[in-house]
């Protein structure tokens, strides 16, 4: 069983305060960045914990072995997800009550014709963008997601009470997941558009789904190292071998470099065609000198330090380079999520400053706090499972 | 002395594991393994130095990298004596770095061909397999399901027997 250290707690407690002030202040101070702050901050931590439902899953359908060791850690993070969606269906509920104005094509009278505020392009895609629709979707994507990721939390602790194959709780995990996996396809695709990508409405992109995909997977897969990497450090997770370590770092590297790919063959083609009402989207990012830093930067952070840092064997097998090496990754997503919505939402008056860093802060507090409270929950020995040994012993 | 040399059978590739293991705590040289399909842990196991592959493929790499960025300069930008440089779309094209974009999937893909090829190549080479190569493998059975260690002894071989049969060969 996990014991949450005293330290940890004050840690994220303390996280937890420091986001609390900043989100007051930056509420009082300028409300519109700050909801701007929290949709950004909260996507990227939706991000993480239904990616690792996503992992859970994955590792059920592939009849995967290598993880057994570590599936707590997944487990854990996946619990984070309920507050995040909450938040975002918070969100969500609050753009359509107008109590705030991330979503452009919510205004009154933007598909009106003869309002003043009428939009001919956004008045087109009122078939897709319309309050009740958009709340619709949120929702079901939200409950799809929550129950599977609670489907998957039960049949793990039962498998562990059963163990075995067949008819029992594994070969039920794997249905779950194949239905999960199926969902998620779509809805991941689907939540980026509505979540994100409406936020720029008169632009589009049809890699656009791919591109939050892979971010997801990319900060996925680090905190899941990242909590190993603690875990282990902490006494817990002793069957944890450095092989399993090796092949997460494989797969942060992996995604990192398919992030890059998504995000290179979008700005590519884009750059490439020259097309008036495609290259807007860059034009904010790359004209606007308070996003130019940041964009150049994030993309330096998210590509060029894992290909150097965690290119070689030696390296990935080498915890203390490893964490240096998520954690700038962590931060270079990070920035990237602010780009996903800061020029659309502030145009040219979005600055990433403290308040955003606070509030930041504070969700990594919340994250840590919920994450550590429900690895107090369950064993983090696994027992019974058909692939334990396999997963102890594997060798790369 | 005469030097015998033993060949020693297994059916499962555990066992052979497991006996490379016992072989080598009691340090006795193993001269090869020849197996059908490859061993996890078995290169560890016999105490192989680590694959210097992974090093020529980063020299490859860079080497198509260069090779990919100085095809794409001279056919699009220089040109013989800045002669013929292409003007597709009325992109900018007159210097290397505001065309870099395009140029990315160009030193990307030959940065994967010779990485790719040359690796291929070098690994043949490095195993001597050149076209109408035959097999070094002493009993054709290895290329199906049977995995043979190759152990060299010098004087009685009796004892080296016996410890084999211990360990489950036969």
């Amino acid at each position: 069983m996990y014991k949450i250290s005293k330290s940890s707690l004050i840690l994220s407690i303390s996280l937890i305060v420091i986001g609390l002030l900043s989100s007051i202040y930056a509420f009082i101070d300028d409300a519109h960045a700050a909801w701007t702050s929290l949709v950004f901050n909260n996507y990227f931590f939706l991000g993480i914990s239904i990616f690792a439902v996503f992992f859970v899953a994955l590792q059920h359908v592939a009849e995967a072995g290598w993880s057994t060791v570590i599936k707590r850690v997944p487990e854990a993070i996946m619990t984070f997800l309920p507050y995040a969606c909450g938040i975002m269906i918070f969100i969500v509920v609050a753009a359509l009550m107008h109590w705030n104005h991330i979503y452009h094509w919510l205004e009154p009278g933007i598909m009106t014709v003869g309002s003043e505020n009428y939009d001919k392009i956004i008045a087109g895609k009122e078939a897709y963008l319309n309050p009740i629709f958009f709340l619709v979707r949120s929702i079901i994507y939200v409950v799809v997601w929550i129950y599977c990721a609670k489907r998957l939390r039960d049949i793990s602790l039962q498998g562990d009470l059963e163990g075995g194959l067949g008819d029992k709780a594994y070969s039920k995990g794997i249905t779950v997941s194949a239905w999960f996996i199926v969902f998620f396809a779509v809805s991941s695709s689907m939540a980026a558009w509505d979540w994100i990508m409406s936020i720029d409405t008169h632009w589009f992109s049809t890699l656009f789904g791919w591109y939050i995909f892979s971010e997801w997977a990319a900060i996925g897969f680090t905190t899941i190292l990242l909590f190993c990497l603690f875990l282990r450090k902490q006494g817990y997770l002793q069957d944890l071998n450095q092989s399993i370590i090796h092949d997460l770092g494989k797969w942060v590297f992996a995604f990192s470099v398919v992030w890059t790919y998504m995000w290179f063959s979008q700005f590519m083609l884009i750059w490439y065609a020259n097309i008036p009402e495609e290259v807007t989207y860059f034009m904010e990012r790359i004209e606007l000198p308070n996003y130019n830093f940041l964009f150049w930067f994030s993309a330096g952070l998210n590509f060029v330090v894992p290909t150097i840092v965690l290119m070689s064997r030696d390296s990935k097998r080498n915890s203390n380079n490893l964490i240096v090496a998520c954690i700038v990754i962590l931060i270079g997503h990070w920035i990237n999520s602010y780009l996903l919505f800061a020029p659309g939402t502030l145009h040219d008056h979005g600055h990433l400053g403290f308040k955003e860093i606070g509030m930041g802060l504070g969700f990594v507090g919340l994250f840590l706090l919920i994450i550590f409270r429900s690895l107090t929950k369950r064993s983090l020995n696994i027992k019974h499972h058909p692939f334990l040994e396999e997963s102890k012993h594997l060798h790369t | 002395m005469n030097k015998k040399v033993l060949y020693a059978i297994f059916d499962d590739e555990e066992i052979l594991l497991e006996s490379v293991k016992v072989l080598r705590s009691k340090e006795i040289e193993i001269e090869e393994v020849y197996s059908p399909f490859p061993v996890h842990g078995l290169d560890v196991a016999l105490g192989f130095k680590e694959t210097r592959m992974a090093i020529t493929a980063f020299i490859y790499g860079c080497i198509g990298l260069s090779f990919g960025g100085l095809l794409i300069y001279y056919i699009m930008i220089s040109g013989v004596g800045k002669s013929w440089p292409m003007n597709i779309g009325g992109k900018p094209n007159f210097t290397f770095y505001q065309n870099f974009p395009a140029f990315v999937p160009i030193m990307f893909e030959c940065t994967v061909l010779f990485a790719g090829h040359l690796m291929s190549l070098t690994y043949f080479f490095r195993n001597k397999l050149y076209p109408g190569a035959t097999t070094t493998s002493p009993d054709p059975r290895t290329t199906d399901d049977k995995f043979l260690m190759e152990i060299i002894v010098e004087g009685d071989d009796n004892k080296m027997r016996k410890l084999l049969k211990r360990n489950w060969c036969f």
